[in-house]
């Protein structure tokens, strides 16, 4: 792996890798000193020209437990805001020697644009771009999913694991979502089935194409109607900032006919995990009662999301070709 | 740890390499850790506070046989509970030089390795980098009272102030040679090879060399 833009781009071999590693990387934040020499006197430049939190905030973690040094760099309050390009910018970051650019942006493809400009000799990890995709967001939830539905509990038994044969439910708004995208993919990949449960109108053009299946009833899927029976549902967020028009004609219809409650996780058979992105409109996709309860496995998502971007800078940065 | 991993070498027999000769066979192998297991007994003055943590991946299965060896001699030494194994790959000096290792688990025993005195156990010491590596990732894991380096082989050529307390075998060799160590757990035999510079190239580096 050069860069690591797209789920869709990763075989089989590279994804279960990319797990394996985020194991050994997960066990490694469970010590007392979590810090690991691994990338010492490499730089690690995080592009945001997108507001984000959790994402950021995982990245600049990683890199540093890995020793690497992080610079940050949001749009707000830099040039981009005097309206410098993504060229300049990203030649800008070339001269200060960066080996490493995460970025995300409001356009879907900038990532692949900067890998192939030749504007950065560094490697490009896609941190979310416009509607398109969001890998280590897919990967920190393959990772958390496998946690829960391969092996015994014991990290030896999941090591080389895939989810073949699972089952995941993904509800929301994937018209808006890079998550869902990057989700269907890498669970494909991972031989998982994936069902995409939304209104028709928060659905993309062309999903019908995606390797996955499409329900307008959430609650037939959550039974096990649709592929049969569920190992874990994911509730996407409902993207107000990116709509432009009324998608849904009030947001108590959309939390009625597509939220996650406790009455719809009691659809799912006991074993099942509820996931979520974040960051979570409480009240809208999901209630606090489900968000909280004993399925939630959302705020260790965000645990499991230092270990994987740790796996991601290492197997990109690390050998010999990084 | 079974399966073999990626960009692995299979594992060679003797038989896929006419140049390589056996420098030790199965009954010298048990042999000599049967010997080392005395000597960590008797440098140690008993089992007391004992560890033996292996890099893997052959240095966990000795680290495993060896403890099983104090256990026979010792039988108030629990072998299960003072054995570990600790992965280097992420403290290792030579990573942008090989092609990406995958980590291996590190796995401490339940009563961590503070005041402990740890012996380090690997396959074959040859640069002492490997060995650097182990002793900065046990900094991490804790305060040793004392560590201490048990090798099945050493062949020589080091390139750090490094030595070995417990030696299975001393192999003087070229750098040009390259050394195997097969065990029954892995490779499905116990013995050590030693192949001439005119053998057979192989894919990449193999444990139990380039260290």
């Amino acid at each position: 792996m050069r860069h690591l833009l797209s789920t869709a781009d990763l075989s089989h071999a590279e994804a279960v890798r990319v797990l394996d590693v985020a194991e050994q990387m997960a066990a490694t934040q469970q010590r007392e000193i979590k810090k690991l020499p691994t990338l010492r006197g490499r730089t690690v430049v995080n592009l945001f020209f997108e507001d984000s939190t959790r994402t950021r905030i995982s990245f600049e973690t990683a890199a540093k437990r890995l020793s690497a040094d992080v610079i940050t760099f949001s749009a707000k309050g830099s040039s981009v805001s005097k309206g410098e390009s993504l060229k300049d910018t990203a030649l800008t970051l070339q001269a200060m020697g960066a080996d490493a650019v995460v970025i995300r942006h409001g356009s879907s493809g900038a990532p692949l644009r900067l890998a192939r400009s030749g504007w950065t000799s560094g490697a490009v990890l896609n941190a979310g771009d416009g509607t398109h995709e969001h890998p280590t967001q897919a990967l920190l939830d393959a990772f958390t999913l496998r946690r829960h539905l391969v092996g015994g509990g014991d990290a030896a038994d999941r090591v080389g694991a895939d989810l073949a044969g699972r089952h995941v439910v993904v509800v929301g708004d994937v018209l808006h979502s890079r998550v869902a995208r990057s989700n269907v993919h890498l669970l494909h990949v991972l031989g998982a089935r994936t069902t995409l449960v939304a209104p028709p109108t928060l659905l993309p053009i062309g999903v019908e194409t995606w390797p996955c299946e499409v329900s307008y009833d959430l609650d037939a899927a959550l039974a096990g109607d649709v592929q049969g029976p569920v190992d874990a549902v994911m509730a996407l967020r409902v993207q107000l900032e990116r709509m432009d028009a009324a998608y849904f004609p009030s947001a108590r219809e959309y939390s009625r006919r597509y939220g996650i409650d406790a009455a719809r996780l009691g659809l799912l058979p006991p074993h099942a995990s509820l996931l979520h992105p974040g960051p979570m409109n409480r009240g809208l996709e999901i209630t606090a009662e489900a968000a909280d309860g004993a399925r939630s496995r959302i705020v260790e998502q965000v645990t499991n999301g230092v270990a994987v971007r740790m796996a991601a800078l290492y197997l990109l940065l690390a050998g010999e070709d990084a | 740890m079974a399966g073999a991993r990626p960009g692995e070498v299979p594992p060679t027999t003797p038989a896929a390499h006419p140049r390589s000769a056996t420098v030790l066979d199965a009954a010298e192998v048990s042999r000599a850790l049967t010997r080392i297991a005395h000597e960590v007994l008797e440098r140690n003055k008993g089992p007391r506070g004992l560890v033996l943590m292996g890099v893997p991946r052959r240095g966990t299965h000795l680290a495993r046989r060896l403890a099983e060896r104090i256990a026979q001699v010792e039988p108030a030494f629990d072998a299960e509970a003072c054995t570990g194994s600790l992965d280097v790959t992420m403290h290792r000096d030579d990573l942008r030089r090989n092609p990406t290792r995958t980590p291996e688990p590190t796995r401490l025993p339940a009563t961590g390795i503070d005041d402990a005195t740890v012996v380090l156990v690997d396959d074959v010491l040859y640069s002492g980098r490997t060995v650097r590596a182990a002793l900065d990732a046990l900094s991490d894991l804790g305060r040793p009272r004392a560590v201490r380096l048990a090798v099945l082989v050493d062949r020589g050529h080091r390139e750090l102030p490094i030595r070995a307390d417990h030696v299975g075998k001393n192999l003087p060799t070229s750098t040009a040679e390259r050394v195997f160590v097969h065990l029954a757990e892995t490779d499905g035999e116990d013995a050590v090879l030693i192949e001439g510079p005119t053998g057979e190239p192989t894919e990449g580096p193999t444990e139990g060399e380039d260290r």
